[in-house]
């Protein structure tokens, strides 16, 4: 890894050196650094591009790093890596793809990840998307995440966007056991001409399972994003969507919620919010001291947390 | 000082403030009392510039601040306590009191801001200043985000409105401890016997225009016998 890649990847996973228990590194749709352990194991797919994650059952404090950068203009990378965590494991799973396009042809990077969580497992997933380059070539990212949770096993899935990417779709599925839990937070920033639409898609099929998705995004400049929901309640159990959205300049957001409960003992909440940095806001902190341009800076910095 | 000249504001057709004369010394309690829909508030968001007077002037030390924008006076030492606290998302109790105190403070500093205001502060000064804080605990921060700035003046928009009996009775305490310690001009708008009652001058304001000003002894039983008194929210 050269120097700029050092840097591309402390943007995506400022956690990681040399010294981490379990690492795949991928650059330009290959794998070029690697390291398993007892309990985490990696093995590059055969039949496709991608690899298999394993982690045993009963791991406990597992940490693996699974970074993807791109540094050539005109690639397009595309890679299937499925996490395979046995029963009653626990383990954090720290993701991401950085792009540097300096040059004029679009770098795409298309992520396929299905997680496949055993009984009473546990994942911590992480996931942050960057662009940067001086180049006119666009900077694609297309992160598809698929999770299948058997009962008693709880996900907690974190991702961020912070500018820098032209376009973006990003979708997660997901299907729920008995008692299964899944948290997501997603944070997203868009710039620019820059466009990105999120869906999750999730149906709670086992009783007692629960969904909870929170979604705060900015959107400034000429930029657009769509944030899509589906979240089907097939038995007993609970979901609670949350999308914030700021607007700034003439950027645009569209919210499309939907909840379908086909069994009475379903507790399905939808909440969205639109709509530029409120006035009282601004005026509190300028009362403080901060000027206008400053107090906006806070409240989205607040905001994308 | 703070001298308000010939101030008038007029909203939809309905004149809200009509020709204010009023003039602030240093180092006094003030509070502005009077009905519903008199102008309290209008007058006190014009003092911060929060609302921009239709003519008028205010002098602050000698200079006219009328045109300055909120921030320039806030630098001035003129600060706000907001009749409905504001609350952000993601901002915590301490990133706020930082923002107030205009340096990284610590957190031990920020401690004992919140301690002033009765609040225990290991329990509030990591929590994120939202909807899951009540109305007196949010109302105890935005008052100790004005006195962690040891403002010059100091104004308080209705700090009773909202609140319970209890937080109350704990924010007289505060005011009388304000009076008594804190340097600069005080204003508070209030409807409370209790709040009056500590100001070193009460100015009576009825229908955009200023009734009459004088010491708490010379005006509370006046002002009590009157119907002025009664609860409101904003005008």
């Amino acid at each position: 890894m050269n120097k700029q890649d050092k840097e591309l990847l402390h943007e995506i996973n400022d956690s990681f050196n040399e010294s981490a228990d379990a690492y795949n590194i991928r650059k330009n749709g290959k794998g070029i650094m690697r390291k398993v352990n007892d309990y985490i194991s990696i093995v590059t797919k055969e039949d496709n591009s991608g690899i298999d994650i394993y982690v045993k059952e009963n791991t406990l404090f597992g940490i693996v790093h699974i970074p993807v950068i791109i540094t050539e203009s005109g690639l397009t990378d595309v890679v299937y890596n499925d996490f395979h965590i046995g029963k009653n494991a626990n383990v954090i799973i720290m993701a991401g793809c950085g792009i540097h396009n300096d040059l004029h042809k679009t770098s795409e990077h298309d992520g396929i990840h299905r997680f496949y969580l055993e009984e009473g497992s546990k994942v911590k997933y992480v996931e942050k998307h960057y662009g940067e380059g001086k180049g006119t070539g666009k900077k694609i990212l297309n992160p598809t995440t698929k999770i299948y949770m058997k009962p008693n096993s709880q996900m907690n899935m974190n991702s961020t966007q912070i500018k820098g990417v032209d376009d973006t779709i990003r979708i997660t599925k997901a299907e729920l056991e008995d008692n299964a839990t899944l948290e997501v937070s997603e944070k997203i920033l868009t710039t620019g001409k820059e466009r990105a639409k999120t869906e999750f898609i999730v149906n709670l099929n086992g009783e007692n399972s629960s969904v909870h998705v929170t979604s705060r995004s900015v959107a400034e400049a000429s930029s657009y994003q769509e944030f899509i929901s589906n979240i089907t309640g097939n038995t007993k159990c609970y979901a609670h969507v949350e999308c914030d959205a700021i607007i700034k300049d003439n950027g645009q957001v569209k919210a499309i919620p939907e909840i379908y409960a086909k069994n009475v003992d379903a507790n399905l909440i939808h909440e969205a919010a639109i709509g530029k940095i409120a006035g009282d806001q601004l005026n509190k902190l300028m009362s403080l001291g901060l000027s206008e341009s400053e107090a906006e800076e806070v409240i989205i910095k607040g905001f994308l947390k | 000082m703070l001298e308000l000249k010939n101030i008038s504001f007029k909203r939809d057709n309905k004149t809200i403030l009509n020709d204010i004369n009023l003039t602030l010394d240093d180092n006094k309690f003030y509070c502005i009392t009077g009905p519903n829909g008199s102008g309290k508030s209008t007058l006190a968001k014009i003092i911060m510039g929060l609302i921009e007077p239709d003519s008028g002037s205010i002098t602050y030390n000698g200079r006219d601040i009328t045109k300055l924008s909120v921030d320039e006076r806030a630098k001035l030492g003129i600060s706000f306590a907001f009749q409905t606290p504001v609350t952000f998302k993601g901002l915590t109790v301490y990133d706020i009191l930082k923002i107030a105190t205009g340096s990284e403070v610590g957190k031990k500093d920020a401690c004992n801001i919140l301690s002033k205001v009765g609040l225990c502060a290991k329990e509030y000064i990591d929590r994120e200043l939202n909807s899951s804080l009540s109305g007196g605990e949010l109302k105890r921060i935005e008052i100790a985000t004005v006195i962690a700035r040891s403002p010059s003046v100091s104004i308080f928009d209705e700090p009773e409105a909202g609140i319970d009996l209890w937080s109350f009775k704990y924010l007289t305490e505060v005011f009388k401890e304000l009076r008594s310690k804190a340097a600069g001009t005080t204003i508070v708008i209030s409807h409370q016997e209790r709040i009056l009652a500590i100001a070193d001058a009460i100015i009576l304001l009825e229908a955009g225009k200023i009734k009459t000003v004088g010491t708490k002894d010379t005006m509370l039983n006046s002002i009590l016998s009157t119907d002025c008194l009664k609860g409101g929210e904003n005008e």
